[in-house]
């Protein structure tokens, strides 16, 4: 009679709303332990934080209450992330303008892009046992074993894929109009490129390259046996041949310590970590919604 | 006009832009082959390095668990074991809950800007280094699932899964912990592939009278099925490589046990543990483990971009 209507009791109703509250249900659970995580980080890891904290070298664990601060590691980190970078930028980028401008479609830049994607998905550990085996064991860098100088190449490797793959998409979306006009002016090959079409998807490369700097500074297992850890302030230039401290290592090594005041220090180190790479995550990704939303209008 | 003429023709490049051009293209030709020198200089470097231990154990090498660096006697079976148990189970719950929540956030039960802050807060999640969880495991999950281990051992103690006494760090907690962490990864994926199907289906589905759920189940999630499956294998093969926060809350101890509530151990989290101190012919097994473990992580990221070629738009 009313069968237009919707009926609650029709086992097809019934069914619907059964999976759709057991998907509301995933997603709580997927959500709320992520919740719970992120405040937790950033209230047990907040009240720890002191001036101090960014001045002081850490104290070996030991019975000593005061655990100090984390000045060596905050310093190592940002030297590691960069020898990384200045690697893998210029590789990457390099990289992914062969890939995108020369050889489009061919074998090579077919076999080349299997390739980054096989390494995107090697361990980061292993990255971290290859620069052991080449590097450290070998004292092939002027007779130093571990040193921050091996800890950023072996955090190189795990950036390496991420810059090709942005450059490689950045610069497919630059519409080919713009080549054809810059090279029907008479501008060569190298000039149409570094001029018209790298500027042009230089915000899309330069979020993908960020996000992917954001990544390697928390990379821990590359680390510990690469630059191991050190508890003292970083001098000079020299210093880049010898054990280096970073964020991830000395959280890693704290967290592990059986002292409270070693575990507070592992928390604040933490805070500033994971404040960072959200901030630095959270920024680019608005930059790039706003130039999204620019670009179509 | 003569005169014009020629000076159209001897319009040639110079020779120098000709060189710097060709040295530009021949430049980024040898950085983007980078890549493959990397990938096979990994796989002989450790292939190399474990030789030693590869022709002394051979494959017995993968089913003993015997690791002692006195006697000189290495297998690295716990540490396989558990690699594959903690991969596997942990997938086994991450995907309803990953398929489940990027279904939720693909249909419209909510509005859309809270699924977009949803969709863009798990993506932020996977930003969160892995040794920040395994800190967050050490001191907040453990105890907080203690009383539910010694539970889950009193009246499930007869699965042999759970037959041990649960104390402290174990197995089980890095699954929950690996879960967490593969969370986002599905999520994401599985949202893509969902958002790729044409709203032409899920349209049709509707105008013959299937219900939502008839639709999701029979239409939308066969359509997407091979961008869930590579994502799943992606998380799989970021489980099996997952060091820091399996090592700090896996509990590292070699000794066999089929049960989850016991330490154990994992390829990565022993190369973690004992590599730094390692020497002899430890040095040389530890880089075998390294190479089972690269060679396990390459197949599965290898057969998932295969899986992606085959079988994406089918539709």
């Amino acid at each position: 009679m009313n069968s237009l209507y919707y009926q609650k009791r029709l086992s097809r109703n019934i069914g619907d709303k059964f999976f759709t509250s057991l998907s509301v249900i995933c997603a709580l659970i997927a959500i709320l332990p992520l919740i719970f995580l992120v405040t937790y980080i950033l209230i047990k890891g907040g009240s720890q934080v002191t001036p101090e904290l960014f001045t002081l070298e850490p104290n070996p664990p030991g019975d000593d209450l005061d655990a100090g601060g984390i000045n060596p590691a905050l310093i190592g980190t940002l030297i590691i992330t960069t020898i990384a970078s200045i690697i893998a930028i210029p590789v990457g980028v390099g990289g992914g303008i062969y890939l995108a401008e020369y050889s489009k479609g061919a074998a090579f830049s077919r076999f080349i892009r299997f390739g980054v994607n096989v390494l995107a998905g090697v361990p980061s550990i292993i990255a971290g046992v290859f620069i052991y085996a080449l590097i450290v064991s070998t004292k092939i860098l002027f007779g130093s074993m571990y040193s921050g100088l091996a800890g950023g190449m072996a955090l190189s490797i795990l950036m390496l894929p991420t810059v090709i793959k942005t450059t490689d998409e950045g610069l497919k979306m630059v519409p080919n109009e713009l080549r054809y006009a810059s090279l029907g002016v008479g501008a060569s090959m190298y000039t149409t490129i570094l001029k018209v079409t790298l500027p042009s998807a230089f915000r899309s490369i330069a979020t993908g390259v960020v996000l992917g700097i954001a990544r390697a500074a928390g990379e821990t297992a590359p680390l510990i046996f690469t630059a191991l850890f050190s508890y003292y302030y970083i001098t000079g230039f020299g210093d880049l041949f010898y054990e280096m401290g970073s964020l991830a290592v000395l959280i890693y090594n704290f967290a592990l310590e059986p002292y409270d005041a070693q575990n507070k220090l592992a928390w604040a180190a933490s805070f500033i970590l994971v404040l960072s790479i959200l901030s630095v995550n959270i920024f680019s990704r608005i930059l790039a919604a706003f130039t999204e939303k620019t670009k179509r209008v | 006009m003569e005169e014009k003429l020629t000076l159209f023709k001897n319009r040639k490049r110079f020779g120098i832009e000709k060189n710097i051009d060709i040295i530009f293209k021949n430049t980024a030709l040898v950085l983007s082959s980078f890549v493959a020198i990397i990938l096979l200089g990994i796989i002989l470097v450790v292939f190399f390095q474990s030789f030693e231990s590869f022709s002394r154990y051979g494959f017995k090498f993968l089913v003993t668990s015997e690791w002692n660096p006195v006697k000189d006697e290495y297998g690295a079976f716990t540490a396989i074991y558990g690699t594959l148990v903690t991969s596997f189970l942990s997938l086994l719950i991450t995907i309803p809950l990953g398929v489940g929540t990027a279904i939720f956030i693909t249909e419209d039960f909510v509005p859309k800007v809270f699924r977009e802050i949803i969709g863009s807060f798990v993506e932020l999640l996977a930003a969160i280094p892995s040794v920040v969880l395994g800190l967050w495991a050490i001191f907040v999950m453990e105890p907080f699932f203690r009383a539910f281990f010694v539970f889950l051992h009193n009246f499930f103690g007869w699965i042999p899964l759970f037959s041990t006494e649960p104390t402290g760090r174990n197995s089980l907690l890095a699954i929950l912990i690996l879960v967490v962490m593969l969370l986002p990864i599905v999520t994401s994926i599985a949202r893509d592939s969902l958002n790729q199907v044409p709203k032409k289906l899920r349209n049709a589905a509707y105008g013959i009278g299937a219900s939502r759920w008839k639709t999701i189940f029979s239409v939308i999630l066969p359509a997407a099925l091979s961008g869930i499956m590579s994502g799943v294998l992606l998380a799989l093969g970021r489980a099996m490589g997952e060091t820091m926060a399996v090592t700090m809350i896996i509990g590292n101890s070699n000794a066999f046990s089929w049960s989850l509530l016991s330490p154990g151990y994992t390829i990565s989290s022993m190369l973690a543990n004992q590599f730094g101190e390692a020497d002899g012919s430890q040095v040389s097994s530890l880089f075998y483990a390294a190479f089972v473990l690269m060679i396990l992580s390459l197949v599965v990221n290898i057969f998932a971009q295969w899986l992606v070629k085959k079988f994406s738009l089918k539709y």
